[in-house]
């Protein structure tokens, strides 16, 4: 069978999740699930550096509307004995911190319970834990 | 038994005994993990004998099973942050890396369709058990190439129990040949530069007879790339066999 070659390319895993890296919305929130001609692109990284890593909150640009997040999970390899996922994991979050879905099926590594203050909500709804 | 004569049968010696020396041949096919072998440099050997010192004293305490690339593995590890302190996961091991105490095999598993990778130094303190599930070989040294298979490759039962497995058995070889997804793939895998076989490529022919021009025979016959590690095996499994009946 021919293999159908698709039409964009991607970069490899350059430095986690910064500027216009495209991310996958984990959650099961509406915004973050209803099909777009464009995919959920990071504008902006709450952080000294640029680079966004596990436990950084960024800005999204979905449906033309800006939401902030939660990374979860990046193709970046982090320290060892940390999990590292196939895809750029995000959750959406409002500006106080309250998740916007209800269920994150996705696993989420154990290292997000070390700020359970801040993180309290978003690891309420998480079901597993890697 | 009596014979025809009334006499007692003539007295046959018992056959002697065949002494088979199992000890040696065990140790010729004893499994010795990679990282023991030092890497091809010019440091002082002495380091690596006080590296192989501290892997030794640690082996002690804890059992480091054996296994290849491509088995199934389950790590208990401790972690602060974990309900019970602790926590485990299941995976196959795609790649074996790094020399002495900073060892690491990779552990790769599907989890809600979402493909999960942990890196694991083998002497880290932190891990509390390995568990070998299902003890085998791949046709491949470096499954790298799962990241671009399709998902059900890499998926394993969380809950798997242990394949059984009798001693003294070869170690079997899984010749299977993996399907992958469509390209673009994180690595052109065709090319011979990675020489894998465990690959079913679809590809038509003019792509992988393009990808061939990649090749570089000359590279088995460079003598300067030479690594004969027998000797040093040799010396390494007679030190290990000495320090761990102690």
């Amino acid at each position: 069978s021919a293999v159908i070659q698709r039409q964009f390319s991607i970069t490899g895993a350059c430095q986690a999740i910064q500027k216009l890296t495209r991310v996958r919305v984990v959650d099961n929130s509406t915004l973050g699930n209803t099909p777009y001609h464009r995919p959920p692109k990071c504008i902006h990284v709450y952080n000294k550096t640029g680079v966004g890593k596990v436990g950084d909150k960024i800005l999204l640009a979905i449906k033309g509307e800006k939401k902030k997040a939660l990374i979860v999970g990046h193709k970046m390899p982090g320290p060892t004995m940390t999990p590292r996922f196939d895809s750029n994991n995000v959750v959406l979050i409002e500006d106080n911190g309250n998740p916007i879905g209800t269920r994150i099926k996705t696993p989420i590594p154990y290292t997000l319970r070390r700020r359970e203050g801040e993180f309290s909500k978003v690891l309420a709804i998480a079901r597993n834990f890697v | 038994r009596v014979s025809s004569d009334g006499k007692p049968p003539k007295f046959q010696p018992p056959p002697k005994p065949i002494i088979i020396d199992r000890k040696t041949q065990k140790e010729e096919r004893r499994f010795l993990s990679p990282e023991f072998i030092p890497p091809r440099g010019r440091t002082d050997p002495l380091k690596y004998y006080i590296e192989r010192k501290d892997m030794i004293q640690r082996r002690k305490v804890f059992s480091i099973p054996e296994f290849y690339v491509g088995s199934v593995l389950a790590v208990t590890t401790a972690d602060p942050y974990a309900s019970d302190k602790s926590k485990r996961f299941v995976g196959i091991c795609i790649q074996r890396g790094g020399k002495g105490l900073g060892a690491t095999f990779v552990l790769r598993n599907v989890i809600e369709d979402q493909g999960v990778e942990i890196c694991y130094e083998l002497y880290s303190p932190r891990i509390q058990a390995i568990e070998v599930l299902k003890l085998e070989k791949r046709l491949d040294e470096n499954l790298m190439y799962l990241r671009d298979a399709l998902p059900e490759y890499s998926t394993f039962d969380v809950n798997m129990k242990p394949v059984p497995r009798m001693e003294h058995e070869e170690i079997p070889v899984n010749k299977l040949q993996v399907r992958m997804k469509p390209k673009p793939w994180s690595k052109r895998w065709e090319r011979p530069k990675y020489n894998i076989k465990g690959i079913k490529f679809e590809l038509p022919e003019h792509k992988m007879k393009a990808a061939q021009k990649w090749s570089q025979p000359w590279l088995e016959f460079d003598m300067l790339r030479e690594y004969d590690t027998s000797k040093i095996e040799a010396k390494i499994r007679k030190e290990l066999s000495e320090e761990l009946e102690k």
